[in-house]
């Protein structure tokens, strides 16, 4: 008799239910696509951030003082220590690999240009453009390309394994260079394929595949410095404690934690006779911008869900009172409360299944929608969330329904039969 | 007519002339306490998160921008062709500024140390810098005219042991105290800084670079850049292009999600009033009967709910206002660590969208009861 009553419910009544379960999946879904939105916003925040620049620089261990001045490096060449070129891929064999989304090493060296009759001192930095390098069995692309995005070039990139370079702007209105011309650099022919652009010290320089500055200076595989652009998470108080004063598990916790200092410490132990350093214009602003963009979307999901359980209940309580008539003639034929009480439960709980589980799916499409259309990325939904979600649209359900039904069992079923309440 | 009648009529015309649309409003109101307030409440919270929503979104850039102010410079001036910039030239980009960002002056040469190692001094405003470049990491600001700072890979060089130091620049010497450390992984962890009037008396050198945070729009930062080169012609003006594209990306991102998700809550907010009003009108069927029976035209009952319905959305929209205006000035304060002033730009549109959602809940249930006999109301079917 009980599974009848609710299943004539659902047969007969289709608008009201309809409209109840309507605002269940409407509520559902907003909250499953907002936590979905706010679980991921931290990574796509961090991601959009990168475009700023690399956070950490890899330096040699034994390295002689920077004398830059300007731009220019007023340094010997070739003093000092370098890095070696081979141990670079190591960047991605240690723990946080998947947070290192890319790396740039540089070399600089002094070189004699000339073209169309004028001659110029100018600083030939060696990089990486988008080379493709093996660790392992990972293959992957890195260089200038994904570490400064905003470097913008006109003509187009030289290809890593080609001689071809790129002349910053303010050289190239100096020296009359334009995409396709022949330059003499320190007594060699190379083709100039692009102008860049990068508002800093580059516009003043000539940039070349690193084995073209390697050549200038001659020493194979030398390095100056490498940057290293990874997703990091922001440094709180236990991040700045010093690793060495740590013990065991407490140490273990630290490393792995994405923090800038321990991916820098892990930078250190994989490139052989180095020195990490997080680059503190970048990675201490990131961490403070992220941790505003996050507490602002957490609080906004709190207002969504807070909603969107008021949808549900209004909805609920509205399509409860429309029955009052039903639980007169239910209490008129000899049904108790708890009767009552228990088929308007059952109903809501149905409803709020059936509901929750659309709303997922309506959710899942939209985080999707805005993941695509805000990032030009994937939105992940961890499947955990379903059990979550159902959980908290039967308990908010049950919630919105309790006062109505509370109400509709007190009722007396002369009043609610003649309509007069 | 009888007497009794009669007493009434002498007794009601001293009463106060009130019209009785009036009257059946407040009755309507004081009578259904319970469903009122509940409607009213419904209306309130919509137009509360609405009003706060809306609020941040107006407001979250200006906040967001600040954050973004802590990245250092967004402006470089440098001498054009490597010459130093005039003496007045700080004092001028001030007066472009006016109090909307900061600037730092920057002088640098190469010196000798006492063993004829090469190394970059730079003379500066440790006041200004300190303002300009937040993420510093220093260990103790210099205090003193010959204190300086030392960065932490030129320190073991120059002072390992925190001693004073002599400098050479090109036969004159300088003796220094080093008052503390310098780091920041970049070009500053090798350098020297000491201050400008101690810098300029040693070396003779001026300026050559001016570091500037300029606050605002993007607009506003490209014309504070037109009215620095015509102020300064000696100065080549140049943006810093990453920290104002990534500022502009991750802005862009941030607004782009938060008018996402307003979209999203106010449309369940609005489902919520919707179904709460709709519930509240039906329920009043009876009512409406009696009016019809009782001779009422068909645009006088239209006009009665319109009312009713428009004078709940407006009083919940002004009350949502008010507490919306709070939510959002809690935020601020617990999430920014500022306020979020009240924008009563948002108040027209509050209002505007909470009449229109309550006359739309209020003209679909009544569109449906006129097709209904009042007498089949009535009795209760």
């Amino acid at each position: 008799m009980f599974v009848r009553l609710v299943y004539e419910s659902f047969r007969r009544q289709q608008r009201r239910k309809l409209l109840a379960g309507a605002a269940i999946t409407l509520g559902v879904t907003v909250a499953t696509a907002m936590i979905a939105v706010a679980t991921d916003i931290g990574d796509k925040i961090n991601r959009e951030l990168r475009t700023i620049g690399a956070n950490l620089v890899v330096t040699p261990q034994e390295d002689s003082l920077d004398v830059e001045l300007g731009g220019v490096n007023l340094k010997p060449p070739s003093d000092g220590a370098f890095l070696n070129e081979a141990d670079l891929p190591k960047i991605k064999g240690i723990f946080w690999h998947n947070n290192i989304t890319g790396f740039a090493p540089m070399l600089p060296v002094t070189a004699a240009v000339e073209h169309a009759g004028r001659r110029q001192d100018a600083t030939l930095l060696g990089t990486y453009f988008a080379k493709q390098l093996k660790y392992g069995t990972e293959v992957f692309t890195t260089g200038v390309r994904n570490t400064h995005p905003w470097w913008k070039v006109s003509g187009s990139w030289p290809n890593d394994d080609s001689g071809d370079v790129l002349v910053g702007e303010r050289l190239a209105a100096q020296l009359d260079n334009k995409p396709g011309d022949t330059l003499n650099i320190s007594g060699r022919q190379v083709k100039v394929s692009g102008i860049l652009s990068s508002g800093g010290a580059e516009d003043d320089e000539i940039v070349a595949p690193l084995s073209l500055a390697q050549q200038f200076l001659g020493k194979p595989g030398a390095v100056r410095r490498v940057y290293v652009s990874a997703l990091t998470k922001p440094e709180d108080a236990f991040a700045r404690r010093d690793p060495k004063s740590l013990s065991g598990a407490i140490y273990d916790r630290w490393y792995c934690t994405p923090y800038p200092q321990a991916i820098a410490l892990q930078l250190t132990e994989a490139i052989p006779h180095s020195n990490a350093t997080q680059i503190r214009q970048v990675s201490q602003n990131e961490g403070a911008v992220l941790t505003r963009i996050e507490g602002l979307i957490f609080l906004i999901t709190l207002a969504a869900l807070f909603a969107s359980a008021l949808a549900v209940s209004a909805a609920m309580a509205t399509t409860i009172f429309e029955r009052r008539a039903e639980v007169g003639l239910m209490k008129a034929l000899g049904a108790g409360k708890l009767i009552v009480a228990s088929v308007f439960f059952a109903e809501a709980a149905l409803l709020a299944l059936l509901g929750g589980i659309a709303g997922f799916g309506i959710g899942t499409v939209l985080a999707h929608q805005i993941g695509h259309s805000i990032f030009n990325s994937d939105i992940a939904i961890p499947p955990v969330l379903l059990p979550v979600i159902l959980a908290i649209a039967v308990i908010v359900t049950f919630a919105g329904s309790a006062a109505a039904i509370r109400r509709a069992v007190k009722l007396d079923p002369v009043f609610a039969l003649r309509g007069e309440l | 007519m009888s007497h009794q009648a009669r007493d009434l009529a002498a007794s009601r015309e001293h009463a106060p002339h009130r019209s009785m649309l009036l009257r059946m409003l407040v009755r309507a109101a004081i009578l259904r306490r319970g469903r009122a307030t509940s409607a009213l409440f419904a209306m309130v919270v919509a137009a509360a998160v609405a009003t706060a929503m809306l609020n941040l979104y107006v407001d979250v850039q200006a906040k967001l921008r600040r954050e973004f102010r802590n990245y250092g410079a967004n402006i470089i001036l440098v001498g054009k062709n490597g010459a130093s910039l005039p003496a007045e030239a700080l004092a001028r980009v001030d007066s472009v500024l006016a109090g909307h960002g900061s600037a730092a002056p920057f002088a640098l040469v190469v010196a000798r140390t006492a063993d004829g190692q090469p190394i970059v001094v730079a003379g500066t405003d440790f006041d200004r810098v300190r303002q300009l470049n937040k993420w510093w990491s220093v260990s103790n600001w210099p205090s003193a005219a010959d204190q300086v700072l030392v960065g932490v890979r030129a320190l073991p060089l120059v002072s390992p042991k925190n001693q004073s130091f002599a400098l050479n620049f090109q036969g004159k010497t300088l003796e220094l105290i080093p008052a503390g450390t310098v780091q920041t992984g970049a070009a500053e962890d090798s350098r020297i800084y000491i201050s400008l009037p101690e810098f300029i008396k040693w070396t003779g050198v001026q300026p050559s670079t001016i570091e500037v945070a300029a606050s605002g729009s993007p607009e506003e930062v490209t014309a504070m850049m037109t009215q620095l080169s015509g102020t300064i012609p000696a100065a080549d003006v140049r943006p810093v292009r990453q920290i104002m594209e990534g500022e502009a990306r991750v802005l862009g991102k941030t607004r782009a999600t938060l008018l996402a998700a307003s979209a999203l809550i106010i449309l369940t907010a609005a489902l919520c009033v919707l179904s709460t009003l709709m519930g509240w009108v039906f329920d009043r069927r009876r009512d409406f009967a009696i009016m019809k029976a009782l001779g009422a035209s068909g645009r006088l009952l239209n006009g009665f709910f319109a009312m009713e319905a428009a004078a709940l959305g407006a009083a919940g929209a002004i009350l949502g206002f008010l507490v919306g205006i709070g939510i959002a000035a809690w935020i601020g304060r617990a999430n920014f660590h500022a306020t979020v002033y009240p924008r009563f730009s948002v108040l027209p549109i509050v209002l505007v969208g909470s009449i229109a959602v309550t006359l739309l809940s209020a003209i679909v249930p009544i569109s449906l009861l006129r097709r209904v006999q009042p007498a089949v109301i009535l009795r209760g079917e």
